[in-house]
C-alpha cells in the first residue's frame, strides 16, 4: 500500500529534525559559518553607514546561500551514513514525498539560520530599525534555497566529488533566486523604490515555484538513476 | 501480490553493467514461494548486485525481473511493501534510537499499530533493554541485529539478505538462525560465504560466477560439506 504522501513527508522531515535535535551537527555548523561570514564581510567591506545599508541584503543572501550549501552537504553525508538513502528508496512512498520531507527539514534549518542572522545584521550593519517587510522575503527565499539544494544534493550524492560538486552546480542555478531575493530585500530596506518590493517578491515566488516543480518532477529520476 | 503462482521471483536475462564492467551477464533465476535459496560465489560474482536489483535499489541494463507478477522497475511501487532487505549497510539512522528507527520504518510502510510488533522484534533480536539508546552507541553486531529487525518489521513476502551473519557473535548467529527458521512461509534469497549456515537453512543453493548462475544444488538430502565440494568443482571448471 502506498502511504499518504503528506504523512510520509512529515515523517521524513520529523526524522531529520529529531536527528538534528540530538546531534546539533548541521545547525551548529551552519550557524557558526554564518556568524563568521557576516563578521568577515563586516570587516572586509569597511563601509560607511549608507554603504553598509546598501550591502546588507547582499551579505544576508550570500551568507545564507553558502550556509545552505554547507547544510546540504552535511545533511547528505548524514543520510548516506549507514545507507539512509537506500532506506528511503525501499519505502513504498512516492519519491515526491521524500523530496518534500527533505525539503521541509532543509528549509526549516535555513530559516532558523536566517532568523538568527537578521538581528545580528541589524546591529553589525547599523540598520536604523529591523524592517518587518524582510520577514515576507526571508521564508520564500529559504524555501527556494532548500528546494534547489535538496534536488542538487541528491544528484551529487552519487558522485565521488559530491562535496565540491554541489556548490559548482548550486551557485549558477541559484542565481535567479539570489537576484530576486536580494532585490526584494533591498526594496524592503528602502534602497529601492517601495513599489519594486511587490514585483521582486512575486518574481521570488515564481522562482520558488520553478524550483519546487523541478524538484517534484526530477527527484525520482535523480534518486533512482 | 498480483497473481498467485508458485514462482515469486522470475528473472530472465538480467544484465547490469557498472562503469564498463558487466557485473551480471544475462542471469536467469526463479524463486518459488516459501523457498529459501542461498546465493554462493566468489567476491565480484554479482551476488550483491543481484540482491540490490531485486530490492529495486538499482536499475537493470537489460533483462526482465518479475516479482509476484509485477514487472520491475515499472511496477516497483507495488512490490516495495513486500520486500525486506538487509544489505552491507544497516540502513539505520545513527542519531535515532533503536525503537525510533523501527517506528520510522513502520511509518513509511504505513503499518497499522506497529508497537506490539516493534516490541516483539526488539525482544527477539535481544535489544529490548537497549531500545532507547541511539544507534551510534551500538556495536556493529547490535546494529546488524537491528537491521534484521527492520527488514522483518514489514513481514515481507520476499526477504533479501546480503551476508546477514556478518558482524554477529555466536549468540546473534543463533538468534538469526532461529528467526529465519521460524519464518518459512516467506521466500528468502541469501547471499553468503558461510557454507555451513547455508546448508542448515536453504532448500537450494545457486552458485554465481562472473555474473551468471554457474550451477545449483538441491539441499533437501545433501551430505554435510556438499556445498563446499560443489563450489570447488565449479571454481576449477574452465
Amino acid at each position: 500500500m502506498l502511504r499518504d504522501p503528506l504523512r510520509a513527508a512529515l515523517s521524513i522531515a520529523g526524522k531529520d529534525l529529531r536527528a538534528e535535535l540530538r546531534s546539533r551537527e548541521l545547525l551548529g555548523l551552519m550557524a557558526l559559518f554564518a556568524l563568521l561570514a557576516i563578521l568577515v564581510f563586516s570587516f572586509a567591506l569597511e563601509l560607511d553607514r549608507p554603504g553598509r545599508k546598501d550591502a546588507v541584503s547582499g551579505v544576508l543572501w550570500v551568507t545564507l546561500l553558502f550556509a545552505s550549501i554547507l547544510g546540504h552537504n552535511r545533511s547528505v553525508a548524514l543520510e548516506r551514513e549507514h545507507g539512509g538513502f537506500d532506506a528511503l528508496l525501499l519505502a513504498p512512498v512516492a519519491r515526491g514525498a521524500i523530496f518534500a520531507g527533505k525539503l521541509l527539514a532543509n528549509a526549516l534549518f535555513t530559516l532558523i539560520i536566517a532568523l538568527l542572522l537578521l538581528p545580528l545584521l541589524t546591529v553589525l550593519y547599523n540598520l536604523p530599525a529591523f524592517p518587518p517587510a524582510l520577514l515576507l522575503i526571508v521564508p520564500p527565499g529559504c524555501l527556494g534555497l532548500a528546494a534547489i539544494g535538496t534536488l542538487l544534493a541528491a544528484m551529487t550524492v552519487q558522485t565521488r566529488a559530491r562535496d565540491s560538486l554541489l556548490p559548482v552546480l548550486l551557485l549558477p542555478v541559484a542565481l535567479p533566486l539570489l537576484v530576486t531575493a536580494l532585490r526584494a530585500s533591498n526594496a524592503a530596506l528602502g534602497n529601492l523604490p517601495e513599489t519594486e518590493l511587490q514585483t521582486w517578491l512575486l518574481l521570488l515566488l515564481l522562482v520558488d515555484l520553478i524550483y519546487l516543480a523541478a524538484g517534484f518532477l526530477l527527484y525520482e529520476s535523480v534518486l533512482e538513476a | 501480490m498480483k497473481a498467485r503462482t508458485d514462482v515469486l521471483v522470475d528473472v530472465q536475462g538480467l544484465v547490469k553493467v557498472q562503469g564498463r564492467l558487466p557485473v551480471l551477464r544475462g542471469l536467469d533465476l526463479q524463486l518459488g514461494r516459501g523457498t529459501f535459496v542461498a546465493l554462493l560465489g566468489p567476491n565480484g560474482s554479482g551476488k550483491s548486485t543481484l540482491l540490490r536489483l531485486l530490492a529495486g535499489l538499482a536499475r537493470p541494463d537489460a533483462g526482465s525481473i518479475r516479482i509476484g507478477g509485477w514487472q520491475l522497475p515499472h511496477e516497483l511501487a507495488a512490490v516495495r511493501p513486500h520486500i525486506g532487505y538487509v544489505g552491507h549497510e544497516t540502513l539505520l539512522y545513527a542519531h535515532l534510537d533503536a525503537r525510533e528507527n523501527l517506528r520510522f520504518c513502520a511509518r513509511l510502510h504505513a503499518l497499522d499499530e506497529p508497537e506490539p510488533r516493534i516490541r516483539d522484534l526488539l525482544r527477539r533480536v535481544g535489544l529490548e533493554h537497549r531500545a532507547q539508546e541511539p544507534v551510534r552507541h551500538f556495536s556493529r553486531g547490535m546494529q546488524q541485529r537491528l537491521a534484521i529487525a527492520r527488514a522483518l518489521l514489514i513481514d515481507p513476502a520476499l526477504l533479501l539478505l546480503d551476508e546477514p551473519f556478518d558482524g554477529l557473535d555466536s549468540e546473534g548467529t543463533e538468534m538469526l538462525l532461529h528467526l529465519l527458521r521460524s519464518g518459512r512461509e516467506r521466500s528468502i534469497l541469501m547471499a553468503t560465504h558461510r557454507h555451513g549456515l547455508a546448508e542448515g537453512l536453504a532448500d537450494r543453493a545457486l552458485f554465481l560466477r562472473q555474473g551468471l548462475v554457474a550451477g545449483e544444488l538441491s539441499l533437501a538430502d545433501h551430505a554435510p560439506g556438499a556445498l563446499a565440494k560443489r563450489q570447488a568443482e565449479l571454481t576449477e571448471a574452465p
